[in-house]
């Protein structure tokens, strides 16, 4: 977490080998990220990211057979366990009803949601999501974080999402890194209400944390 | 639970009933491209009945041994010629066009085929710019696609090596575009200082022509063509994870850069060769990908590329048969005809349709 331009994208990126550490090193199991191979990332670390995908006739199925790229053959060719990971995954994300339509044709919460089956597919440690309720209303965001979260107690991955959500995360997330111009700050929500690492993320003529009700609101003078 | 299985089943229905359905595509644009090449071969300034086709073709008795000729040595290479020329440069378009996630990408626009014309207009217009040493007035049958072939090579070594230097695939397609137009101004140098027969001589081979090829020819053209059809079925894969953009593709396990270099390679050889053995021949590369989109409603290159080569091959043919239409001794140019009747198809197709896909 973080405002605007604080770095919260730079740091995914960064994390995910889509572009090269400013300084320092990632290393992922012991095993620095920048020696890793694409193919081996691959297997270790799944996206979502905020960019359009290309306009294309894709079916949401076809988008998250995609995900199996890393194990499927030259050809691409789909095998017994490759169609049961995407099952598994529409089926997690609860997209069984838009396996057949054009990715185009939805909405954004729903692509949303077809791009983390698309993720879970790749069947990976780690999936990075970079902003992932950007473009969705309070109800979808709920739905987008609730289903994260519960991926997560089901399949004991490990994910990662930047998010403008401060309140949301703050009741949701196991863990926040929070990035502030001088400092940053990471533990779990409590510690870092604890510690009063909320205060700095805000001008305080605008916002401050109420740490009674553990979200921000909006400064009464 | 039932609900759940009952919309299961139903799925799955649809998802075979979809594969049936491009079975049926498939088969019957197959049939389709099998009688256009024999109705090609019998189009022309001599009629020859079908039957006498067949024979010539398959070995039979011929009732003139003129026809025979004509069939075998003029009518059935040129048929060829349009197959591999159609569905090379559609297959081509179908690589640019996903590689650049760019609807309007061609064999054309990375400057490729320019580089062929360079290639051309040195060998054809710099004999009387730079005097003698060039090849004089007879231009021998293997100089001309040796020069376009290099042409092709050089642009697209230049646009390789500046596609390694820059890492949007955007601004590749502008350096292509840049290497065209500087090609061009290099073609109209020359042709402003040479003579008004090489001019015509030039101008005549960038109207374009399925013609001519000999059976040697038709073999180099051949052999050089399946290494590019090999080429681009093993890049099937890749082609699929970049039509999510390239920070997916790269994040699926797919080096980018060298599968980039690949399809590059790939089609510059196809055009290269194409264009050295028929000159220039526009649109197609850039058309016939949009309609096999449309006619199969799919992204996916496993279906995409047989179709956009058998409807390529299935538009040149027809291209080259209305060339042929007016019976008389005289064929049109094919560049032209390509052009003619290939944009509408292509600006009704889009307005119909109202949505270009990648």
């Amino acid at each position: 977490m973080g405002k605007n331009g604080i770095g919260k994208s730079t740091l995914l990126r960064t994390l995910s080998k889509v572009q090269k550490p400013i300084l320092g090193d990632v290393f992922i199991h012991q095993k620095k990220l920048q020696e890793l191979t694409e193919k081996e990332l691959s297997t270790q670390l799944s996206l979502v990211l905020t960019e359009r995908l290309p306009e294309s006739q894709l079916t949401v199925y076809e988008l998250i057979a995609l995900g199996r790229q890393p194990y499927t053959n030259w050809i691409d060719k789909l095998s017994e366990k490759d169609i049961e990971k995407v099952e598994t995954a529409i089926h997690q994300t609860e997209i069984a009803h838009l396996k057949n339509r054009r990715f185009y044709e939805l909405s954004d919460g729903q692509l949303q949601r077809v791009l983390i089956a698309r993720a879970l597919a790749q069947d990976t440690e780690i999936i990075i999501l970079d902003e992932p309720t950007a473009h969705l209303d309070m109800h979808h965001t709920i739905k987008i974080f609730s289903l994260l979260k519960k991926l997560v107690a089901e399949t004991q991955k490990t994910v990662v999402i930047s998010s403008h959500e401060v309140n949301l995360s703050i009741q949701l997330a196991d863990e926040i890194i929070l990035i502030t111009e001088n400092t940053l700050h990471s533990g779990t929500p409590k510690k870092l209400i604890e510690e009063n690492a909320f205060d700095t993320l805000f001008p305080k003529e605008l916002v401050i944390f109420n740490k009674e009700l553990q979200q921000f609101v909006i400064s009464k003078n | 639970m039932t609900k759940v299985k009952k919309i299961d089943s139903y799925h799955r229905k649809n998802d075979r009933m979809e594969n049936k359905s491009y079975t049926k595509h498939f088969l019957f644009l197959s049939v389709l491209l099998i009688i256009l090449f024999f109705l090609n071969i019998s189009f022309g300034s001599v009629s020859i009945p079908f039957k006498d086709i067949f024979n010539s073709i398959f070995g039979g008795n011929v009732t003139k041994e003129s026809w025979g000729t004509i069939i075998i040595n003029f009518r059935l290479p040129k048929a060829i010629t349009a197959v591999l020329v159609g569905s090379g440069l559609s297959i081509c378009g179908l690589l640019m066009q996903t590689l650049f996630r760019n609807p309007l990408a061609g064999p054309f626009v990375l400057g490729i085929s320019s580089g062929a014309s360079l290639g051309v207009a040195i060998l054809i217009l710099g004999s009387s710019v730079f005097g003698g040493f060039l090849l004089t007035s007879s231009v021998s049958n293997w100089s001309l696609p040796i020069a376009a072939s290099l042409g092709a090579f050089l642009v697209l070594s230049a646009v390789i090596i500046a596609a390694n230097k820059v890492r949007n695939t955007m601004s590749i397609l502008i350096i292509g575009l840049m290497f065209g137009s500087l090609t061009s101004a290099v073609i109209s140098v020359l042709s402003y200082f040479s003579e008004a027969a090489q001019i015509q001589q030039y101008l005549f081979w960038s109207f374009g022509s399925l013609g001519n090829l000999s059976w040697n020819e038709i073999t180099v053209f051949v052999m050089i063509y399946t290494i590019g059809i090999l080429g681009t079925i093993s890049v099937i894969k890749p082609l699929n994870s970049f039509l999510l953009g390239e920070n997916y593709a790269k994040s699926l396990g797919i080096n980018v850069k060298r599968s980039r270099n690949i399809i590059l390679l790939i089609t510059s050889i196809l055009t290269g060769v194409i264009t050295a053995f028929s000159g220039p021949i526009a649109f197609v590369g850039l058309a016939v990908p949009h309609i096999a989109r449309m006619l199969f409603s799919s992204s996916n290159h496993k279906i995409l590329l047989p179709a956009v080569a058998i409807i390529g091959a299935i538009a040149l043919l027809v291209c080259d048969m209305i060339a042929q239409l007016p019976t008389s001794e005289f064929t049109l140019p094919i560049n032209a005809i390509t052009s003619l009747f290939g944009a509408p198809v292509v600006i009704w197709l889009l307005i119909r349709k109202k949505r270009i896909f990648v």
